[in-house]
């Protein structure tokens, strides 16, 4: 298992500056798996680069110094001299590697635990390394294996389930409220970073129209065209209260914009449906009072703060159960590896052969019952050489040094035909 | 028939379990089990009435045991034709149960069928009885619908969003399945009455008699019918709305259990024990 070699760093051992200075763009990346392909002692290699992270996956023939040949050949590929960033890297072999890899393709690994993206990278990384025919048995095993952990980590635990942003945290809300999302009204006061990015996830929604209103009524109208809304007064946001159902408000105003009264003389002409507040302003823009009344919600900055606080503990509580799904993936991956090996191939091979020849020897022999022992020893004798003789061939090719170049790709098709993985 | 009963009561049992196990940890299959079990418990109770009404030539309604068994029958019913369309499927944590609890208490009364009664013949009577269950099924899903309602909204209004909040569904999905389940309810109720009234037509020669029961469906049918009334004009929904199916809920049980143990009256016989 030892041949399985990786380095790398990430956001928890490595500042930004470094991780930059030796982030792959996919070409580098290319140039830098054909480079390892030539190099002697290594037989897998893959490469990949986030903005989190680097690391390099290498299966490697000699045991020893592999890792030190990986890091000098990233120094030299960045022409950055070791000594500035081997600090900052880790350096995993056999389980520890394989877990490693698990870890990250489950996003437990990641910055923010859980995020959905990093399977794709490393999907798209794997396809790279396949394209440059650098990835060979053991890495097509292990990273298909990685896809397959991940999926059943998000499917079995709760670790993507909750909403880890603010923006997001609120649309959660919303839908707890609403139910759907689709077709809801939605009035933005105001503008601010946050407060936009929660419109953008409630168009993704399917939201229905936007009206936007702002102190300045040009910069309003600016806004409402990156929407594809409409403008409005600061004055007319009342009135808008009859008709809209989602309203997100970050304005710089002193007072609350919108008091208990605005919303108690709509509702009636609301007929009572839902109406829910984003506060995302400091000072607070809505009067909390409005939160006592019927169908009407109010979710201010540090109501949203603490859901994400809530689900980003979710998340980590999740990740155990995770961890479980990942030890017991790694023990797999190592039995199907140990049985890479010619000699347990071998055994694993005779042994099936032979339980075969036995069988319906047996069940042969039972519908015959009028053989003499003679004549039963004579049969046993028969199977006995006959499968020695087919298996001789076999096992001479995977003792031989034939198949030396490419023993991994031999020992697992052989496993693959007899059917001896199962 | 005693194998059909106890197999019903079985299949609402572990249907509870498997609520109860899908409301903790949230597995579909767990739901898919709890379902399909509450749909072989109606079939099996199904088979008992249909075979009853063969053998005897009128629904079984004759003592409690006989009511309170088509009453679980009729909730299960009701739950599933309202999982076809608004899927609120923890409700289920609130109608197996309840149902297996209806069906255990009806086990408890004695089961010796009354005297067969010309009174409970005829087409009139059938669809009265039928369609009065299933009203009741209806109006205790609204009831329960409305306390996961009242449940789901405390905790968005006090952002604890403790243990409800992620297995409970939507506020709106809630509201639309209250109203739904309190509309079937009444539809059916009204049914009821209309051919209650024509079969006491037909027995007593008069639509009405001022019996207690009638009263008290009467006052019934008014509650409901406020209900749906302020709702369709002003908008009464969300918080109102469930309370209001709650106390209505509470108004049907003296309906169906008070005025017969309380009062009397010519119903008074169907829950005699």
């Amino acid at each position: 298992m030892d041949r399985i070699i990786l380095i790398g760093l990430n956001h928890k051992t490595a500042p930004v500056n470094i991780r930059e200075c030796l982030a792959f763009s996919q070409d580098e990346t290319r140039d830098a798996l054909s480079g390892l392909r030539t190099m002697a002692s290594v037989e897998e290699a893959m490469l990949f680069s986030t903005c989190n992270r680097v690391e390099l996956l290498v299966i490697s023939k000699e045991r020893q110094n592999a890792a030190e040949q990986a890091k000098d050949f990233l120094s030299q590929f960045k022409q950055l001299p070791l000594s500035d960033f081997e600090s900052a890297l880790y350096q995993h072999s056999g389980d520890e590697a394989v877990r490693h890899v698990f870890r990250v393709g489950a996003s437990l690994d990641s910055m923010v635990v859980g995020e959905p993206q990093i399977l794709g990278q490393i999907k798209a990384a794997y396809r790279t390394a396949t394209e440059e025919k650098t990835s060979g048995v053991i890495l097509n095993r292990l990273l298909h294996k990685a896809f397959f952990v991940a999926k059943r980590i998000r499917t079995e635990t709760g670790i993507g389930d909750s909403a880890v942003s603010i923006s997001y945290a609120a649309i959660e809300l919303g839908r707890k409220i609403f139910g759907e999302l689709a077709g809801k009204e939605v009035l933005l006061i105001g503008a601010g970073e946050m407060a936009e990015l929660a419109v953008e996830h409630l168009i993704r929604n399917r939201s229905g129209h936007i009206f936007v209103a702002n102190r300045t009524f040009e910069r309003g109208v600016e806004l409402a065209a990156t929407f594809k809304g409409t403008a409005i007064r600061i004055e007319e946001v009342p009135d808008y209260l009859r008709r809209v159902d989602i309203i997100i408000s970050s304005t710089g105003a002193k007072g609350f914009i919108l008091q208990k009264q605005h919303v108690k003389a709509v509702m009636r002409g609301r007929r009572n449906r839902p109406i829910f507040f984003i506060d995302i302003a400091v000072p607070r823009d809505i009067d909390p009072a409005i939160n006592t009344m019927n169908n009407a919600y109010v979710y201010d900055i540090d109501d949203l703060k603490d859901v994400v606080e809530e689900n980003i503990e979710d998340r980590n509580r999740e990740a155990l159960k995770a961890e479980r799904i990942i030890d017991e993936a790694v023990i797999n991956f190592r039995q199907w590896f140990q049985g890479l090996d010619v000699v347990p191939t071998i055994k694993a091979l005779r042994a099936k052969v032979h339980s075969i020849a036995q069988d319906e020897v047996r069940k042969t022999l039972q519908q015959l019952g009028h053989l003499s022992d003679k004549d039963r020893e004579a049969i046993h004798r028969m199977t006995e050489s006959l499968t020695n003789k087919i298996l001789h061939e076999p096992t001479r090719y995977l003792k031989s040094n034939g198949c030396q170049n490419d023993r991994s790709t031999s020992l697992d098709i052989t496993r693959k035909i007899f059917g001896l993985n199962d | 028939m005693q194998i059909l009963f106890v197999l019903a009561v079985l299949c609402y049992m572990l249907s509870s379990a498997g609520y109860f196990a899908y409301l903790f940890i949230q597995r579909d299959p767990l739901h898919r089990i709890g379902c399909g079990l509450l749909v072989s418990g109606v079939v099996f109770q199904s088979v008992e009435i249909i075979w009853s009404i063969a053998r005897t030539g009128h629904m079984p309604v004759n003592n409690l045991h006989e009511t309170l068994t088509v009453v679980a029958w009729a909730l299960v019913g009701a739950f599933l034709v309202l999982q076809l369309k608004l899927r609120v499927k923890v409700l289920g944590v609130y109608v197996a149960p309840l149902a297996a609890f209806i069906l255990f208490a009806a086990s408890q009364f004695p089961k010796e069928p009354m005297q067969p009664q010309n009174l409970l013949r005829g087409f009139w009577l059938v669809v009265h009885i039928i369609t009065i269950f299933l009203g009741d099924g209806g109006f205790a899903l609204a009831a329960g619908v409305g306390v996961l309602y009242l449940l789901q909204e405390g905790s968005i209004k006090r952002k604890s969003r403790g243990f409800f909040f992620k297995r409970l569904p939507s506020l709106d999905l809630l509201d639309s399945a209250g109203y739904a389940c309190v509309v079937i309810g009444f539809t059916m109720l009204t049914i009821g009455l209309v051919t209650g009234m024509v079969y006491a037509k037909n027995i007593w020669g008069r639509f009405w008699s001022w019996d207690p029961k009638e009263v008290w469906s009467a006052i019934t049918w008014i509650f409901y019918a406020a209900l749906l009334h302020e709702r369709l004009t002003v908008g009464w929904r969300g918080r109102r709305a469930a309370i209001m199916a709650i106390v209505g809920f509470a108004v049907l049980l003296f309906t169906f259990f008070g005025v017969n143990f309380l009062l009397k009256g010519h119903h008074g016989q169907f829950t005699r024990l």
